[in-house]
């Protein structure tokens, strides 16, 4: 991935700075910067996404890229922010803990790297929410 | 004055048992334990490095209190583990608590000392009124090469603080340190593992630097060993800081409360400060409290506190120490090496 477009995704990816509309209160993760609703007449402002959601559907990704090799298998989810946006994410657990409708919490994450001499993506991956407590 | 305003730790969920390590070395476990009082370690999960969980930690202690991170004018990380050589890990803690761009930021590195050497220059900075708050981290994903015995005690972990003069759980009475040149302990640029000076890690390094810079503390701040409730001293195994508080005329109740090495390994720049965030977690107002850490090269910071009644109104708001190091999830030797991708052996 190119450096200048990692470097414009960090306030997404580490903090789930997405947006919303002033004008019809849509709400967009990732951030958008024109409202598909209002159109021209929206007024797209900075809206954080306290990050707390449920799982909508997952699948269990067995074989990956480079990347992501190590980490196989891993869960990959949809997840419904409480706020209502849906985004795709990993969930850190065992693949068999994962389940549809799963409470979830942010963690912070290596998401990957561009190999052992270039730049370290981090960012937000998911954990079910029952561990926070625990 | 000057004190802590905040703290939070963060351990990694992975544990390895000193038994499976002594299995694949044909090492005898019992042997070990006794030796290290070490039972178990935290491993870092595939994902994780000295960036995240400073990242976890910092986040806690933003999430125990009420201050606004923009409040922040310096975030200092103390690591050994930096995830690159050239760019520091402190902007990304920054970015991730949203303290930036207001703010100035820096890496410290002094093996297992350099999160009290942030402490220290956080309380620099806020008695001269340069900043209002600061956060000074000690985290580490800490490598010890296969089948040397460091492997048994190298963990992963890590604490933040948030130093300051406003809404105190702990006033820092005063700080004192010892340094001196010592080759115990060291990584050559490019290395993977550290090597050791075996034997001369403990008189010499550990026990002196940690003697010397507590003594001239408690001679600055006019206490002795029975003024304090709680002692904490650098935690490379469970044996030398038992040994370290009795050279020193404490007793046992006052650093098992801090002691939390068995079940998780030396956190290296975590250790200390992850022993104080345990002590902190069950300390009552009026308590004192001692730390000392020492960090290979070699020098020791000392740190004597009094926790103050603001510490009851931040339990229950993130995990403790004790809840961090609950329900760890088990993994066996093939599954650590991947973790800790040791595949250059
Ligand atoms: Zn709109």
């Amino acid at each position: 991935m190119a450096v200048a477009r990692l470097w414009r995704h960090i306030p997404a990816r580490y903090n789930l700075i997405g947006t919303e509309c002033q004008i019809c209160g849509g709400l967009y993760f990732p951030p958008r910067t024109t409202c598909p609703t209002c159109r021209r007449d929206g007024k797209i402002i900075e809206r954080k996404f306290k990050g707390t959601g449920e799982v909508v559907t997952y699948t269990i990704i067995y074989s990956a890229s480079s990347t992501f090799r190590r980490q196989t298998p891993y869960v990959l989810a949809i997840i419904r922010l409480d706020e209502g946006p849906q985004l795709t994410g990993q969930i850190v657990c065992n693949p068999d803990e994962a389940e549809i409708g799963m409470k979830v919490r942010p963690i912070f994450r290596k998401l990957g790297e561009d190999g052992s001499s270039g730049i370290i993506y981090y960012g937000t991956k998911f954990t079910p929410l029952r561990e926070a407590s625990k | 004055m000057i004190g802590i305003t905040s703290y939070g730790a963060y351990i990694p969920r992975y544990r390895i048992k000193v038994e499976e390590i002594a299995r694949v070395w044909g090492d005898d476990p019992e042997h070990i334990k006794k030796g290290l009082l070490i039972h178990e370690k935290s491993v870092p999960d595939l994902d994780e490095d000295a960036a995240t969980i400073a990242v976890e930690a910092a986040r806690s202690a933003i999430g125990r209190c009420n201050i606004d991170p923009k409040e922040i004018g310096a975030v200092y990380v103390g690591s050994e583990s930096h995830p690159y050589a050239v760019k520091p890990t402190a902007t990304i803690v920054a970015e991730a608590i949203e303290a930036t761009p207001d703010l100035t930021a820096a890496d410290f590195e002094f093996a297992c000392k350099a999160g009290t050497a942030a402490i220290q220059a956080c309380m620099g900075e806020v008695s001269m009124g340069m900043i209002k708050y600061g956060m000074a981290i000690g985290a580490d994903v800490s490598q010890g090469a296969p089948g040397d015995a460091l492997e048994y005690t190298a963990a992963a972990g890590g604490a933040a603080y948030i130093i300051g003069k406003k809404n105190l759980i702990a006033e820092i009475e005063d700080t004192s340190s010892f340094t001196t040149d010592t080759p115990d302990f060291w990584r050559r640029e490019g290395e993977s593992y550290p090597m050791h000076g075996g034997r001369f890690t403990g008189e010499p390094a550990y026990f002196k630097h940690i003697m010397s810079a507590t003594k001239s503390l408690m001679k600055k701040v006019g206490t002795k060993p029975g003024d304090y409730d709680y002692v904490v001293f650098h935690q490379p195994n469970g044996k030398f800081p038992l040994r370290m508080a009795k050279m020193l005329g404490f007793v046992e109740e006052q650093i098992r409360p801090g002691l939390v090495v068995s079940k998780l390994g030396n956190t290296y720049a975590g250790s200390s400060l992850i022993g104080l965030a345990a002590v902190l977690d069950q300390a009552k107002p009026g308590s004192r409290i001692l730390m000392t850490s020492f960090g290979s090269g070699a020098g020791s910071d000392a740190f004597s506190m009094t926790v103050t009644d603001g510490i009851e109104e931040t339990r229950g708001k993130v995990p403790t120490v004790a809840e961090l190091l609950k329900n760890p999830k088990y993994i066996d030797y093939a599954l650590y090496a991947k973790h800790k991708g040791k595949i250059v052996v």
